[in-house]
């Protein structure tokens, strides 16, 4: 389908964006066949979101681009006619009025009328087809607000079919998604395949591309490396693709746990918060990083959060060196040298309108601060300055405001802040999340570091390979209590299987 | 990577002009408003009126300082206008003990303070929305200002701390004194301390600040708390002005100015962002507006309808300008 006779249904040819003097795009092309994924990848500031800010009309295209639908050249920077010719954009920041039902939300600005009153039985009528024809099951008469995110994200696209897009985008669709819900929304886009709808699908995660895609193009630096085919699809090619070099060690382990017996730094026991976590205990070694995996939902943040002091408990302690250390909040966790690097950075973890170097100096200002608590401005400069060497930020300068960096940046900035206040063990929660492929390398080694450092080390994450990459041990939870552990003997790696049983309760 | 780095140079630098930009804020409007009314008076850049000026917009300069630290946090602080009134009670009662007439100052402080630590302490321990703690304050305390002098103005001909109202200080009005010295004090905390920076952080973020160890109880209760000591700062210059206080009349409405003076001065209704120069900026705006509408011979009403108008205008002119950097 993929390599189909005829016009293609999109086609943007030799697409450019300058902003000012920095160029965005560079000469970027791009077609899609009725029918086709087109997944489309790149580090993050390789101009995906850009090249799909044109596609969608809120950019002009520079002289001499073209966008053709059905054959037919378009205007660019004109997001009406966009979408009179079909063309859809679902974003991660979903769009949708929670307060209002699936219906409503779904004609939401076309609301079918006669004579200025709103038919609600015919908006609910016409919803119903749409959705059975994308296989989703719940009535239009449920209310946004009490679907799942996933399940608001088919909504979206409910919502695109009606308006008749025949060329669907979908960001990052699956970045808060559970597994099952991801299912459902590849089932989805089996479905929208099938009605001869293009939809270019821009991801990190390799097995989703493996998974949908019919051809996968490559950005880099705003410029276009290549297209594969879905048989030419390969890991090491793609990575290489997007970073422009070989990462024939992407995940790197270094630090090694020797036979004899360390020292438990961090020892959890009992955890309870009477809601998702169910007694949960653990033990974590000098220089060792355990991962904890399970689904989205299993109870592990909610595990972190309890064990930094974020949440009320019911029980649980909390050991640090044989030192009781119990935290009633973040401060005391923190006093007490345990730190903890939140999953959303944005929401719970940045200070967007501040300086990187407030950001990395915020939880260390009093150890800093001359008496009075007067602000030590050299000192925090001089650590800012270390951080952002030793963890290779890309900024020109500390006084930058944080939320002007890529979201890999934006990571290493919290890592610095985490490390700033000399902690001994460590939460990392989902530390690659949102981050593009080489800055993921970088903190993996940076999290080796740390290990042979001698810090005791928590990984959660969702992605398997990273987790079997990275952690020596890993924990599996579900349903809030932790329902295995699966380590390496030696000759025998951890299998993605073995873990996947755990977290779904199959039995191996 | 050049690209990357090139792009990231230029946020710097757009970057720094953004900054400029904010820092200038709306001291051009105040500057034009000024020509303007000398063009259409001869008579508003006279030494004369321009310390009247100062003077009127002293008081606003003071309780607007302690609105910007609230403001800054994410809050709102409705009961100020309230506070300046109980302050101003206790001010005027306790000069009228002999001897002990200075104490006055003290009392008005102190109660200006405890109004502000109760506010903060619901807000901080309780969780209850600053908006609903500060309005249930503006009218209970209102009432509390009237039960001070039985519903009475309280006078005192003899105000031992009168000079604070109508006093100079080599020519300088001693109501202006205390109204930059509140200004810079501010500047101070908010810039050059900890705890200023938590100030920011709170309002910028509020869960990520918790979870950076940041004291946030004790954050809310300081700015609370300065915002009802500066209200009682606030009560003694009135009283000092008036040698009187009426528990009814006294700030109404003030919590208005102030709030208009920060929101004027460029700081983000939200929080996180803002600064306390441009607060001082934008209470001189509505003094200057106030006066010299007084000076052209507007009459009453219109003068409402005129600053009212010229607040949304101006706000609107700076979030157009600064469309896509600041948040509102």
């Amino acid at each position: 389908m993929s390599n189909g006779q005829g016009t293609p249904l999109l086609e943007m040819r030799n697409i450019s964006k300058t902003f000012g003097p920095v160029s965005a795009l560079k000469d970027v092309s791009l077609t899609a066949w009725p029918g086709e994924v087109h997944a489309l990848m790149g580090e993050n500031g390789a101009g995906k979101s850009t090249l799909m800010k044109v596609l969608s009309g809120a950019y002009v295209a520079d002289r001499g681009g073209q966008i053709l639908v059905d054959g037919q050249p378009i205007h660019t920077g004109d997001p009406k006619l966009a979408r009179e010719c079909g063309i859809a954009v679902i974003y991660q920041e979903l769009s949708l009025a929670p307060n209002l039902t699936v219906a409503e939300n779904v004609f939401l600005g076309r609301e079918p009328s006669r004579s200025g009153m709103v038919s609600r039985k015919r908006m609910f009528d016409r919803t119903r087809p749409v959705l059975e024809r994308l296989g989703i099951d719940f009535a239009p008469g449920t209310l946004v607000g009490r679907l799942s995110l996933g399940e608001r994200q088919l909504v979206e696209i409910a919502r695109a079919i009606a308006s008749e897009a025949r060329i669907i985008v979908m960001d990052e669709p699956t970045t808060s998604l559970t597994d099952r819900e991801t299912e459902r929304l590849f089932g989805v886009i089996e479905a929208l395949k099938e009605h001869g709808i293009a939809i270019i699908y821009i991801s990190h995660r390799m097995d989703e591309i493996y998974r949908l895609s019919d051809r996968c193009s490559v950005l880099r630096d705003g410029g276009y490396v290549g297209t594969l085919d879905r048989g030419d699809l390969n890991a090491q090619k793609l990575v290489s693709m997007m970073v422009g070099r070989d990462l024939s060690t992407f995940y790197k382990k270094d630090h090694v746990l020797t036979d004899s017996p360390r020292d438990v730094v961090l020892k959890v026991e009992g955890f309870s918060d009477g809601r998702l976590v169910d007694n949960c205990s653990f033990e974590v070694h000098e220089g060792e990083v355990l991962g904890i995996s399970g689904l989205v939902g299993s109870g592990r943040t909610e595990l972190a959060r309890l064990i930094y002091g974020a949440d009320p408990a019911t029980s649980g302690k909390v050991w640090l060196d044989g030192r009781d250390v119990t935290p009633k909040s973040p401060r005391e966790a923190l006093a007490n040298r345990i730190a903890y690097l939140t999953e959303d950075r944005k929401a719970l973890g940045l200070f967007l309108d501040m300086s990187i170097g407030q950001n990395i100096n915020m939880s260390v200002l009093e150890k800093d601060a001359r008496s009075g608590g007067i602000l030590n401005f050299p000192a925090a400069a001089q650590r800012a300055k270390r951080a952002i060497g030793d963890l290779a930020i890309k900024t020109p300068s500390a006084r930058l405001t944080v939320g002007a960096l890529s979201g890999g940046n934006q990571q290493k900035v919290l890592l610095a802040r985490l490390l700033e206040a000399k902690p001994r063990a460590i939460i990392l929660d989902e530390p690659t999340r949102g981050v593009d492929v080489g800055a993921k390398s970088e903190i993996y080694r940076l999290i080796d570091e740390l290990a042979r450092e001698g810090l005791a080390i928590v990984m959660i994450s969702s992605e398997l390979p990273e987790i079997i990459g990275v952690a020596d041990r890993v924990l599996v939870m579900r349903d809030g209590h932790i329902a295995g552990e699966v380590r390496a003997a030696p000759g025998k790696p951890v299998e993605q299987e073995e873990i996947m049983h755990l977290s779904t309760g199959a039995t191996a | 990577m050049t690209d990357a780095t090139e792009t990231q140079a230029q946020a710097a630098t757009s970057e720094k002009v953004k900054t400029a930009i904010m820092a200038l804020g709306m001291l051009p409007v105040l500057v034009i408003l000024a020509i303007g009314f000398e063009l259409m008076t001869g008579k508003f850049l006279s030494i004369n009126n321009l310390s009247i000026v100062t003077q009127q917009a002293s008081i606003n300069i003071v309780l607007a300082a302690g609105m910007t630290f609230v403001i800054l946090t994410g809050g709102i602080d409705l009961s100020v206008g309230s506070v300046l009134a109980a302050s101003a009670m206790a001010a005027v009662s306790v000069s009228l003990f002999p001897d002990w007439g200075m104490m006055g100052i003290v009392a008005g402080l102190v109660i200006g303070l405890l109004c502000g630590l109760a506010n903060g302490s619901l807000i901080a321990f309780l969780g209850l929305p600053p908006f609903i703690v500060t309005l249930g304050a503006l009218t209970a305390v209102r009432g509390l200002a009237r039960l001070m002098g039985d519903d009475t103005t309280v006078f005192n001909a003899d105000l031992p701390f009168a000079f604070i109202g109508n006093g100079t200080l080599f020519g300088i009005p001693w109501l202006a004194i205390f109204a930059l010295g509140t200004v810079v004090v501010s500047w101070f905390i908010l810039r050059r301390t900890v705890l200023g920076t938590w100030i920011y952080a709170v309002g910028g973020n509020h869960e990520a600040a918790r979870l950076t160890g940041i004291k946030v109880s004790f954050v809310l209760l300081f700015v609370y708390g300065m915002s009802g000591l500066l209200s009682g700062l606030g009560g003694v210059m009135s009283a000092a002005r008036l040698y009187a206080a009426n528990g009814l009349q006294l700030g109404q409405a003030y919590e208005l100015d102030a709030i208009a003076a920060v929101i004027l001065g460029g700081t983000s209704f939200v929080g996180g962002v803002g600064s306390i120069w441009g607060t001082l900026i934008g209470a001189l705006i509505i003094a200057v507006l106030s006066n010299g509408l007084i000076l052209t011979g507007v009459s009453d009403i219109w003068q409402y309808i005129i600053k009212g108008l010229v607040i949304i205008l101006a706000v609107g002119l700076d979030r157009y300008r600064l469309k896509g950097g600041a948040r509102t």
